[in-house]
């Protein structure tokens, strides 16, 4: 590890000064006591305790409910760094909604000759259900998480799209509501972007996706997976704020040609269903048939005009890994643009040259598992003892199209607050980001995951991860 | 609203009530065996028959030890309806229907299962106690707080105030079996005093003994602590009290469903019979039967409100 190079400190330049983004916050900290600051540690610790904001880890049955760890320094970007990044964000959003509509209709990127068929026809992620089928409104995606890293000030790169049902939004907004309850006088002498719009946002974005059968004001719901999945408490968070009903598979039937709820007063019919549900366990008449998660008949009603399904069923190829490495030809291909954003450089083992070459360089490579999400299943080459390796170069050398391989970056690095005081560590950045017909909504932020480990790249919550708050302040 | 949603809240304010009755009757069973030298078994065994855990309890354990019957209450694995898994449940239902209830209401029901939770981690040692209880009864009474005071008057605060109320009669009437022995008239009847202990303990257990000093200074008789228990409007816990309560939600839900409610005529019907009744009356005619039957009625009418709102199907 000695030889990574140094990494892009967030808060402060190589002489310990901070940086513009940081100057207002780092004068206000070192205006601190550190008791008083770890006495607030404590106290945000305890804000998320009473409030239940949980997350349950699988395969951890002794402690079925944990927080994540939370720390108190802010991740800070400037409004000019904002506008860019949402511009970025934006081109890249419209690209994959563009792709998905293309790659169910016309297939117009592989006719071209820019992405070899097999990538869709033989994935998993891709749903041959809605081939030539148009969801209202043409979006496929209603809610995206894009996740960044940064390596410089102004190189921020796109590490992984999340299209399917991305998390972790519930805690942008109570990271923030915590912090305005610890430091309200921060935030009444630095500008930061508000945040707490999202749920309306999202619930004005899902209404304008009603389908054709809703008449009056479209009835929206949450379908979760139930109170043992772990991101339960952001289901109920979100049809909370929101003001739609939270669901599960047998509170649904379908009457009449529709698919509805039980109420108390009998079964009403839902219009938007925003689900946080897979794809697989959707509809057992289409896809897994032991599933008792989803609703037997939903997919030929969605076809049929009936309901709004957010996301759409087989969005997740777009966020496919092996797709990635295609994403600045997909950006390209659809907007006629070049990306704004960059991706990570990445090798498709399934190419014999890149395999080659992965194998060959794999101490110093993180590989990826191309289906994997979460943080399992990925080596880290740097961390990696011998053993591991060579397990690595095994399953590599079994099934190479299943993974990507991409340098080990130099993840930027904001300090938090350890009990010796600052100490850096690894973030990441996942900005939210609202599709409906007519616009593109990103909320001024998203949600920082940290690394608490020194030294480790991983900030997945499964893993030991951590969140800041994400704020975008103002320039004065 | 969800029936599913319905259920859960309508079930979280039963556990709440039952936990509260549990604690209080802890209270009461460790205070006899402070102040009063006999009948220490027996009050034990009395306060799980009422609780209807004494079967149960005797398939575990050999006595009626204090610190054993309060673990069992308390605790105890073996017993699944122990005080600390119904503040489990009451939190699982307040989490699964949280679109339901207050931000208040929520964190209220979460502080109060994490403080329980923290205080029930190991067996509960004798000079513990009362502070362990006054807890309980503390953080139950934040969550009640929370309701009234944040939810708006709307179904889901109808279903809480049912639920709450079916099963507040459900426990009293229980108690009320357990030691109606003790207001039999045949025993007043025959002049011989009523046994001090026993009525003491029916008025604590229903937090009843100071209110029911301040309204019959110097007099406890069979005919006033019927009347008082089961008939008195006033006092919160009564069948009659707890009955007008239940009309009145059941009837602010049918009225903002514009629904002809079976329940409600239920609950009417079940209210108005209150009003034709003396504690002679009850008495002559059996206090046993007439609890059997109420709680056979109650019993109805919380699967007749089940059914109506569509709680399960």
């Amino acid at each position: 590890m000695a030889t990574r190079p140094p990494c892009f400190d967030e808060m402060l330049n190589e002489d310990g000064t901070p940086r513009a983004a940081y100057a207002a916050y780092h004068k206000w900290f070192s205006e601190q006591d550190s008791t008083h600051l770890k006495q607030k540690a404590r106290d945000a610790e305890e804000f998320f305790r009473r409030t239940g904001i949980t997350f349950a880890v699988y395969g951890d049955d002794e402690a079925e409910e944990r927080l994540i760890p939370f720390d108190i320094i802010p991740r800070i970007v400037t409004a000019r760094q904002w506008t860019k990044l949402s511009r970025g964000i934006e081109q890249r959003v419209r690209a994959i909604n563009a792709f998905l509509q293309d790659i169910y209709h016309r297939q117009e990127i592989v006719r071209a000759g820019r992405l070899p068929v097999d990538l869709l026809v033989k994935n998993d992620a891709f749903v041959a259900q809605m081939i030539g089928f148009t969801p209202p409104g043409g979006v496929y995606t209603h809610i995206v998480g894009i996740d960044l890293v940064r390596t410089g000030p102004d190189e921020f790169l796109v590490l992984e799209d999340n299209a399917r049902t991305p998390s972790g939004v519930s805690y942008m907004l109570e990271n923030r509501e915590t912090m305005m309850n610890m430091f309200p006088e921060l935030f009444s002498t630095i500008r930061v972007r508000n945040v707490s719009d999202y749920p309306k946002n999202l619930r004005a974005s899902l209404s304008r996706v009603a389908p054709p059968a809703c008449t009056g004001d479209p009835v929206v719901a949450v379908l979760t997976p139930g109170i043992h999945n772990s991101a339960y408490f952001e289901h109920a968070f979100l049809a909370d704020q929101m003001g739609a009903e939270l669901v599960e598979g047998h509170d649904i039937r379908i009457v009449n040609g529709r698919v509805a709820m039980r109420t108390t007063r009998g079964y009403q019919p839902i219009d938007v269903l925003y689900r946080r549900l897979d794809d697989d366990y959707l509809d057992p008449l289409i896809f897994k048939p032991e599933s008792v998660l989803g609703i037997p008949g939903i997919f030929d009603l969605y076809r049929a005009g009936k309901i709004t399904i957010a996301n759409a069923p087989g969005t997740g190829i777009a966020d496919d890994k092996a797709i990635y490495s295609y994403m600045p030809d997909i950006v390209e291909f659809y907007t006629g643009e070049k990306p704004i954003l960059k991706n990570v450089d990445t090798w498709r083992c399934s190419e014999p040259d890149s395999l080659a070459y992965v194998l060959d360089h794999l101490s110093e490579l993180v590989v990826k598992e191309v289906h994997g999400s979460g943080g399992y299943g990925m080596l880290i080459g740097p961390a990696a003892s011998k053993k591991e390796l060579a397990a690595f170069t095994a399953k590599l050398k079994a099934k190479p199209a299943n993974y990507i391989a991409q340098p080990t970056l130099a993840l930027s690095t904001i300090p938090i607050f350890a009990n010796s005081g600052l100490a850096p560590r690894h973030v990441d950045l996942r900005p939210f980001v609202l599709v409906s017909p007519d616009k593109i909504d990103i909320t001024p932020g998203g949600l920082t995951r940290v690394a608490l480990r020194k030294g480790s790249l991983v900030v997945n919550s499964s893993q030991g991860g951590g969140t800041k708050d994400s704020w975008v302040i103002e320039d004065d | 609203m969800l029936g599913k949603t319905a259920s859960g809240i309508f079930w979280m304010f039963r556990y709440l009530e039952r936990a509260e009755n549990i604690a209080r009757l802890i209270e009461t069973g460790h205070r006899f065996t402070l102040t009063r030298n006999r009948g220490r078994q027996d009050e034990w065994r009395s306060i799980l028959s009422a609780l209807g855990m004494d079967a149960a309890y005797r398939a575990n354990h050999d006595e009626y030890n204090a610190a054993q019957v309060v673990d069992y209450l308390l605790r105890d694995k073996t017993n699944p309806g122990n005080l600390r898994n119904l503040i489990d449940s009451a939190r699982q239902n307040a989490r699964t229907t949280r679109t339901a209830i207050t931000r208040e209401l929520w964190e209220a029901v979460n502080e109060c299962w994490i403080c329980v939770n923290d205080a029930l981690k190991r067996q509960v040692r004798e000079a513990e106690l009362p502070a362990t209880i006054d807890l309980i009864e503390r953080q139950t009474s934040q969550v009640r707080g929370a309701l009234e005071n944040t939810m708006l008057r709307n179904d889901g605060y109808n279903f809480s105030r049912v639920g709450n109320f079916i099963e507040r009669a459900d426990s009293m009437a229980r108690l009320l079996d357990v030691k109606y022995y003790v207001l039999l008239p045949s025993v007043s009847f025959v002049g011989s005093s009523l046994d001090n202990i026993q009525w003491e303990t029916i008025l604590r257990s229903t937090s009843a003994y100071s209110a029911y000093r301040w309204l019959y200074p110097g007099r406890a008789s069979a005919l006033g602590i019927a009347d008082f228990l089961i008939l008195d409007r006033r006092f919160p816990r009564s069948l009659a009290f707890c009955y007008g309560k239940l009309t009145d939600n059941l009837r602010h839900l049918a009225m903002s469903y514009g629904v002809q409610s079976d329940s409600l005529t239920e609950a009417e019907r079940i209210y108005a019979g209150f009003a034709s009744m003396t504690a002679a009356s009850i008495l002559e005619d059996g206090l046993h039967e007439f609890l059997v039957d109420f709680l056979a009625q109650n019993r109805r009418l919380a699967a007749m409100v089940e059914q109506e709102y569509r709680f399960n199907s």
